[in-house]
């Protein structure tokens, strides 16, 4: 079975999803990425979903699920290069994934993550859940 | 009975055609009054020309019934006409006083053929006066739909036009919104905001509501979308130019705008955008002494 490569990158997890996902190998990377985490005791994932054209609701709770369970595991999530059709169905279907950062390219959203946990100077940082 | 009587009437245009369109021609001139400007004789008179001799011609070959075949071309003619008439100004009234002022030059004539015979007259008074009330009403049906199609026109191109992005500064984006929203424009507007955020790479979009005459619960709901879609793809949206009327409404409404960063106008939200993208306006020279 197909995985998506996690990537380390000093203290944090690079994922980048680049094939259509579905259900099975977007739990296999929540699997994954939860181990991954554990093991390089990182302290933030950035997910980038720039080549994603194509989410349903299932894909959408996960993402949040990942946020939140990298939250417990104390790692930041950054979702990055989300794109503005993935972005209206998302919120259309009522998934606004909350307490999940986001930033628009994978550069801002490691200068994100590397001014995390304190969020940005000026008190810009997303409120946590 | 009713094979003869129609072809009176159309015998009797054919014969006193010229003279009809003479008065005809008078009572038109009388009835435009202040709206001659808008319309020249010769083409006046071309026009009462063909429309009367398309009469004609329709009434010898289909009789009065204006619903038949025979018609055709005469409505059409008079559709063009109508459609023209709208176009240099006229009003609906004014475009149908066209067919109806006919009515006169006609039954006058009509009550000096058949002076003798009452019934008769009253006959064809009662037809001619059908047909020309069926081809007023059809002027004026459509002159409306006309109307219409312009009015649905420009909706359509008030759609496209009414939602431009605009590049305030590098990597701030703003929205300025005007006029009503509904589904449809909210949605014109979130896609182009956010291909535009794409676009720029920009961080922070402003939306400005200056120009938003009431925002109601729908209307609430649609910029919570588009904040929270923007959000999505990393840019931080903030709402400005609430209007206290709006924040009232907002308020009683009981819309929560949950943690949307709102300023009352564009010019503050611009400093805070500025700000979160590391960027401070100083002034140069001190600012002059007051009087």
């Amino acid at each position: 079975m197909d995985r998506i490569p996690i990537l380390r990158m000093g203290p944090f997890l690079l994922v980048s999803i680049q094939v259509d996902m579905h259900d099975r190998l977007a739990l296999a990377l929540q699997d994954d990425l939860m181990n991954k985490i554990r093991a390089t005791s990182a302290r933030g994932v950035l997910i980038d979903i720039s080549a994603l054209d194509l989410v349903d609701s299932f894909i959408g709770r996960m993402i949040g699920n990942i946020a939140a369970m990298a939250h417990i595991l104390d790692a930041e999530t950054v979702v990055t290069g989300m794109r503005p059709a993935v972005a209206i169905t998302l919120v259309e279907l009522g998934l606004s994934l909350k307490g999940v950062r986001t930033a628009l390219d994978v550069e801002r959203g490691m200068a994100l993550l590397r001014g995390s946990p304190a969020g940005r100077e000026d008190g810009s940082g997303r409120p946590e859940k | 009975m009713a094979e003869p009587a129609r072809s009176r009437l159309s015998d009797f245009v054919s014969r006193h055609e010229r003279g009809i369109l003479g008065d005809w021609m008078k009572h038109q001139s009388e009835a435009l009054g202040r709206r001659r400007d808008l319309i020249s004789d010769q083409e006046l008179e071309r026009q009462s020309a063909t429309f009367l001799a398309g009469v004609q011609r329709a009434l010898s070959s289909g009789g009065p019934d204006t619903s038949g075949d025979a018609w055709r071309d005469v409505k059409q003619y008079l559709a063009e006409l109508s459609v023209a008439r709208g176009r240099q100004g006229f009003t609906p009234a004014e475009t149908a006083t066209f067919v109806f002022s006919l009515k006169r030059p006609l039954f006058t004539r009509l009550r000096d053929e058949l002076s003798g015979d009452g019934q008769a007259l009253a006959d064809e008074l009662w037809r001619a006066t059908t047909l020309l009330d069926g081809l007023g009403l059809h002027t004026v049906e459509v002159y409306q739909k006309g109307r219409e199609e312009m009015i649905s026109r420009q909706q359509e191109e008030l759609l496209e036009l009414s939602t431009p992005v605009v590049r305030l500064w590098e990597n701030v984006l703003a929205l300025p919104l005007i006029g009503t929203l509904d589904s449809a424009r909210t949605q014109v507007v979130m896609e182009s905001l956010l291909q535009q955020i794409v676009d720029t790479g920009a961080a922070v979009a402003i939306i400005d509501i200056t120009g938003v005459p009431t925002v109601d619960t729908l209307v609430a709901q649609h910029l919570l979308k588009t904040v929270a879609a923007a959000r999505l793809m990393g840019a931080d949206c903030i709402i400005s130019g609430i209007r206290p009327q709006i924040a009232q409404t907002i308020v009683h409404l009981g819309v929560d705008l949950g943690d949307v960063v709102t300023k009352s106008s564009l010019a503050d939200a611009l400093k805070i955008a500025l700000a979160r993208t590391g960027y401070a306006v100083t002034r140069l020279t001190a600012p002059e002494a007051e009087g």
